[in-house]
């Protein structure tokens, strides 16, 4: 008999299938769709935030557990549960989901059944992805997610639609390819196709010390391309900005809110805890993509000219936050790699403290995965929402709009100082983590990691406020203004309700996060320490 | 312990409280929501003060400071520890900062009025009440600032603190660029975020590195202050790769660096004058009660372990000295140069901050800390001053204007006139050039800033200026004959430039219309600069030391007395400086010099059109000051050069030259691949098959032939193919046979 927590995860997962056949076989007018559209999306929202609410968070222990035979000639299971780590990226993507739905409600007006169902589909990937515990599973939710989400830029995108989803596609898919390998390495030497067991049972054990390492790195950097090109990590960072300027809004949204963070996820839940040894050898690949991320996407950003991509450019440098932190944990996984670190400080640092710094740069890599959602997907919003008005993402065609559009400003202001780590908002916590982490394991990647503080700073607030928001407004630069529902007036117009709507519940985010991060790093941190304790065992 | 300490953490939140109430509830209506601004911090002061007074007069305070904790952040197995303190030092804080922040919040109201660089057109509303049109916003602003500084001022950990003290950064960034609109503004804005972030960046990393490297791994003030984690820190070495330095030298180092980005030392001093852009009430928080100070109250938070590198005789506390004399003299130096009214105040504000952080360099922690509260009061009151001149010459420029004057018409077609001394816009109600005379036309504001000029400048004895700037002269004069030389000059040099001030403004004739014009400001502006003033006297004798003359009997430095338990306490020596003559005679010497030497040059005043006396006497050399030694133009053309070119750099690498040209490659290689592919298989794969089917089609072709339909045909090939068959099978058989 199942229990409710079991009933509410099933739920969870599979509402948005529902909802997708609802939509294509039942609803009858576009006004329809949208409707039932919204309205199915809120059923996972609020079981994924009953969920939240009755998951105990010191425990950490799996929640809602099912597993049941699958394809049992492969000896693979449905095995779906969630815990600390995957919770809360579950709530996002719920409510991200929902926002996007909301917000496409009003926005996209061609092929309105296909763009929905599409959506419930993606929703539906991505929660698997998240929750599934069995490889099969887990590949064939990541597979199905890449479909729905390069026909949303094929289809509803921009001018270069073609080239940028075709681009999305076979880049992903080379990572799958190379992710499926590696899969496929570990079934055989483990023999089973569960996560977590196969974690447990450590592959290659049986092997000598050199080949276990071969081994190891041959299956790290197997899950290293699918994962890294997903997240994405420098030097594979190049489908995105093409992608994101493409996509339609709520694509966008989705895009850099959940999809990126499928890849982050991925190391968390596979990498780290069932290749400890070959992560640790190889950590400072980690560590050097991460920090050349932040400080290079935050140089590239300051050269961008057009606003969306300038964001997607952001997003690259603020995932190299986690991938810093991701990093910097791998590199203490073994004794050997502990004793290089002790040795740092001309203290005596203990192994306590050490994965104290280890948990704490984890907490902001995951702390950051869930704020950038929250904040990314709120700037991709807002840049619709100019975009709808102006038809234009030139910063060089804008200037002196806080005096005109002054609600649309404050909810710019707020979020973009997330982005840029402002402390008092979500952003500020997941960076002090992640380098008090990382300098604590690697203070001179980590003190090259700040040159990226000062950059964003300058392009947050030279390229975007300034250039848009500040001095005088200048009537001649934009062709023709339309407001929110496209009809034709003389100069920008602020936001109207549904806009007002979407964005409210994500700038409240920020602001709670900020003020107090407790409640939601209390997840993180719990499943932070557990998985520190699994590869180096009790300390 | 007394109850009241309980209230200390409520300190910042009714001025949150009313920013969020202004931004979310009463944004349309102006003067509601400069009401509910000021009732905040005037709450914010009620506390305070009442939190600050019974810490003055409570002295078990001093050996067992507050320390509560609010909340917890978890960190893997530990927890970082939110909460606020209590102890001797901020109480002092939470004596200056509310209460300036009330005058300045008042003045505020009355100083918003309708800006001159907007269009009455654009907001005919905002234009008819009188008032900003982003009046409300400003009120919420400037109640964020409160909310930051507050917070910063009661913040019990590193971490907080340094949470509130970025959120000033913010704010100051939002004032600053308050009027968006002018391009000056909106640069000066982003620059003052900037060049104060890269001191936060490096300030942060310093964080970090205390926070790892203390026992227990914490960044509480109690924590990293204890006996052994001091101890510790001095003992053990960083290996910076080519030396090594002990963790307190390196940490405060890094620590002096957000201090020098915060409270504008050089080398990155150059936001605060072009902070200047923003409306005046701001000027006066940033420079006196606000972010300015933070830099240097991080200083004397974190001074147990500057405390702990001066008994060693670290090298980084010569910087600290070394930086704080160079910032007082240079700015001093640029100061007697400058023709805006706020710009000279901007660099003095510097060259004052430059004292204190001198002063902390030498150990003179009681001395700096009295400076900081001095400072606060009289340059709040210099600046308040300030934007009461320049709202009384916008009026008298309305007033000369609306009489039609043909003079001041005359003045507009001209434009800027060039100058040897720099060029003057004569409609600029900031430059000195345009001003003259005013004390006659506002007598309060013209004896208050004369009030807030002599402090500044020490004049001696009445002024609270004069007791705490000797005490720092007095230190440095036992420790350390450089810093002393140095601040000697630079307060010659601030008692010159504050008396040509004084003199270019107030005193003689006016020099335009505009200040023939001029009138007094409202009250809600002049009160508050009445109640300035008097603490702008009357602070210098909590600080009187004891061997003074006469007045060290009546005084007895109660603030020396008041700190020094608390000092023991967390560990710093208190230094008693033997009363000497030769320091008060000579910080009595400069005060009076400088204004002496100042009142010979301008007294009898600056008739209009002619040069400085200054320059004509100092030519090039005045111009490097004027030019402000040129570092604007520097950074232009090294940092801000560098960083754009590494930014076009990286994008063009990306985009063009080689990361997404090789992804793209790939791609490309994979097309043509696909083609050569194609075309194997066409010419191969296919071509075989085809060859195949045509060789089948060719015999089936030549076959056809055979089937004609011609029985007789038929019945050669019959029995052809018999004949075959028998040979073939009949064959063997005969063989086997013979």
């Amino acid at each position: 008999m199942a229990n409710a927590s079991q009933m509410a995860l099933f739920a969870t997962l599979f509402m948005p299938l529902v909802a997708g056949i609802w939509v294509l076989v039942f609803s009858r007018s576009d006004r329809a769709i949208r409707w039932s559209s919204i309205l199915f999306s809120l059923v996972p929202l609020v079981l994924s935030a009953w969920m939240m609410l009755t998951y105990d968070r010191d425990a950490g222990e799996l929640y809602g557990e099912i597993s049941a035979p699958w394809i049992p000639m492969l000896n693979s299971n449905f095995r779906i549960a969630v815990d600390g780590l995957s919770l809360p990226l579950i709530f996002l993507t719920t409510l991200l989901s929902t926002l996007s739905l909301y917000y496409s409600a009003r926005t996209i007006r061609t092929r309105v059944r296909e763009y929905f169902v599409m959506f419930h589909l993606l929703e539906l990937s991505m929660l698997g992805v998240f929750m599934a515990l069995d490889y099969v599973l887990f590949y064939l939710f990541w597979e199905v997610s890449l479909v729905p989400m390069y026909l949303l830029i094929g289809i509803w995108g921009g001018q270069n639609r073609s080239y940028a989803s075709i681009k999305f596609f076979i880049y992903t898919l080379v990572g799958s390819v190379a992710m499926l390998l590696a899969i496929l390495l570990t079934y055989l030497s483990t023999g089973t196709f569960d996560i977590l067991m196969a974690a447990e049972a450590q592959p290659f054990m049986q092997l000598d010390d050199h080949n276990r390492l071969l081994l190891g790195s041959l299956a790290f950097w197997g899950f290293f391309l699918g994962f890294a090109f997903k997240v994405p990590s420098f030097p594979f960072h190049t489908w995105l900005p093409d992608a994101h300027t493409e996509a339609p809004t709520a694509g966008s949204v989705i895009l850099a809110g959940v999809l990126l963070k499928l890849g982050a996820y991925g190391f968390l839940r596979i990498v780290l805890p069932t290749f400890p040894e070959a992560s640790q050898y190889w950590a400072w690949a980690v560590i050097a993509v991460g920090a050349v991320a932040i400080v290079y996407g935050a140089f590239v950003c300051v050269a961008q000219s057009d606003l969306k991509r300038l964001i997607a450019y952001s997003s690259v440098s603020h995932m190299g936050y986690v991938m810093l932190g991701i990093g910097a944990a791998s590199l203490v996984l073994t004794p050997a790699g502990l004793e290089s670190v002790a040795g740092k400080f001309g203290t005596a640092v203990t192994s306590g403290q050490i994965y104290d710094s280890a948990v704490m740069a984890l907490n902001g890599a995951t702390l950051q995965m869930f704020n950038h959602g929250i904040i990314t997907g709120a700037l991709f919003l807002l840049v619709g929402i100019i975009y709808e008005r102006a038809h234009t993402r030139d910063l060089s065609k804008f200037g002196g709009l806080s005096a005109k559009t002054p609600y649309f400003y404050g909810i710019m202001l707020v979020t973009a100082l997330a982005s840029l780590g402002l402390p008092g908002l979500a952003g500020f916590w997941a960076e002090l983590f992640t380098f008090r982490g990382a300098f604590a394991i690697v203070p001179i990647w980590a003190a090259f990691g700040t040159i990226g503080i000062v950059m964003t700073a300058v392009y947050i607030l030279w390229r975007i406020i300034q250039n848009v928001f500040l001095g005088e407004y200048d009537s001649g630069k934009v062709d023709h203004w339309t407001d929110a529902d496209g009809r034709h007036v003389d100069g920008p117009t602020d936001m109207v309700f549904f806009e007002k709507l979407t964005l409210w519940p994500l700038v409240i985010g920020m602001l709670v996060i900020g003020v107090y991060p407790t409640w939601l790093l209390s997840f993180f941190n719990t499943a932070s320490v557990r998985l520190i304790m699994f590869i180096t065992g009790p300390s | 312990m007394n109850p009241i300490f309980d209230l200390t953490w409520l300190v910042p939140l009714p001025p949150a409280a009313a920013c969020a109430l202004i931004i979310l509830v009463t944004n349309r209506n102006k003067s509601l929501s400069s009401v509910i601004a000021i009732a905040g911090v005037a709450v914010s002061l009620i506390i305070g003060w009442a939190v600050a007074f019974s810490a003055f007069f409570d002295h078990d305070l001093a050996h067992h400071p507050v320390n509560a904790t609010l909340f917890s952040i978890p960190t893997g197995w530990t927890e970082i520890d939110v909460g606020y303190a209590l102890d001797p030092a901020n109480a002092l804080m939470l004596f200056m900062v509310p209460f300036l922040l009330v005058m300045i919040f008042i003045y505020a109201r009355g100083y918003m009025t309708f800006p001159h660089h907007l269009k009455a057109a654009d907001f005919p509303e905002a234009h008819a009440a009188g008032k900003d049109p982003r009046y409300s916003r400003f009120m919420a602003y400037i109640s964020l600032f409160a909310v930051g500084m507050l917070g910063l001022v009661v913040s019990n950990n590193l971490i907080t603190f340094f949470v509130f003290w970025e959120i000033m950064g913010l704010c100051s960034y939002l004032l600053i660029g308050f009027w968006f609109e002018k391009e000056s503004a909106k640069k000066a804005a982003f620059k003052a975020f900037v060049t104060t972030r890269i001191g936060d960046a490096l300030l942060f990393i310093g964080m970090m590195l205390l926070y790892i490297v203390s026992e227990p791994s914490s960044l509480s003030f109690a924590d990293l202050f204890s006996d052994d984690n001091l101890l510790e820190l001095s003992n053990s070495r960083a290996n910076l790769g080519f030396r090594e330095v002990t963790w307190t030298s390196l940490i405060t180092f890094l620590i002096l660096c957000g201090t020098i980005g915060k409270s504008a030392q050089f080398p990155l001093h150059v936001w605060l004058p072009d902070a200047m852009e923003g409306p005046t009430p701001v000027s006066a928080m940033i420079h006196a009660a606000t972010m300015v100070s933070a830099g240097v109250f991080l200083l004397i938070r974190m001074y147990p372990l500057f405390a702990r590198a001066l008994s060693f005789g670290s090298n980084s506390m010569i910087v600290v000295a070394g930086i704080g004399a160079f910032t007082a003299l240079f700015a001093a130096t640029i100061a007697m140069a400058q023709w805006d009214v706020k710009r000279v105040l901007a660099y003095s504000t510097i060259s004052q901050l430059g004292y204190m952080v001198a002063a902390l360099g030498i150990g003179a922690y009681v001395a700096a800390l009295f400076h900081l509260l001095t400072h606060a009061f009289f340059k709040a009151l210099l600046f308040l001053g300030s934007g009461s001149v320049i709202h009384g010459m916008e009026h008298g420029h309305e007033h000369a204007h609306a009489h039609g004057d043909g003079h001041d018409a005359d003045n507009h077609a001209t434009g800027l006139i060039q100058r040897p001394d720099g060029s003057l816009d004569p409609n600029d109600p900031q430059d000195m050039r345009n001003m003259g005379g005013l004390l006659r036309k506002m007598p309060v504001t013209g004896w208050t800033f004369i009030i807030g000029g002599l402090a500044l400048s020490g004049f001696p004895i009445i002024t609270a200026g004069f007791w705490s700037k000797d005490e720092i002269l007095a230190v440095a004069f036992e420790e350390n004959s450089l810093v002393f030389l140095a601040l000697a000059v630079a307060a010659f040099c601030t008692a010159f430039y504050t008396m040509r001030q004084m003199a270019l403004t107030f005193v003689n004739r006016g020099r335009t219309e505009a200040a023939d014009h001029a009138s007094e400001s409202t009250r809600s502006m002049t009160v508050p600069l009445i109640l300035i003033s008097f603490f702008a006297i009357t602070l210098g004798w909590i600080g009187i030391p004891s061997a003074f003359p006469v007045l060290g009997g009546i005084g007895d430095n109660w603030l020396g007395h008041y700190l020094e338990p608390f000092m023991e306490v967390i560990n710093i020596k208190a230094l008693h400086p033997e009363f000497n003559f030769v320091p008060l005679l000579v910080s009595i010497a400069v005060a009076l010099g400088g204004l002496g030497l100042g009142w010979l040059v301008y007294g009898k005043g600056l008739p209009p059109g002619e040069t400085d006396p200054m320059y004509r006497a100092l030519g090039p050399i005045w111009q490097i000051f004027h030019r402000k030694y040129f570092v604007d133009e520097l950074y232009d053309a090294t940092v801000v050069r560098l960083s754009n070119f590494v930014s076009s750099f990286c994008a063009s690498i990306d985009a063009r030259w080689i990361i997404d040209p090789l992804v793209n490659l790939v791609g490309k290689a994979g097309v043509w691949l696909s083609a050569l592919a194609a075309a194997a298989d066409h010419l191969l794969v296919d071509g075989l098959v085809n060859l195949t089917a045509n060789f089948m089609r060719w015999c089936g072709g030549v076959l056809t032939h055979l089937q004609d339909g011609k029985v007789q045909a038929y019945l050669v090939i019959a029995m052809m193919v018999l004949g075959i068959w028998v040979v073939l099978v009949g064959m063997p058989i005969v063989l086997t046979l013979v």
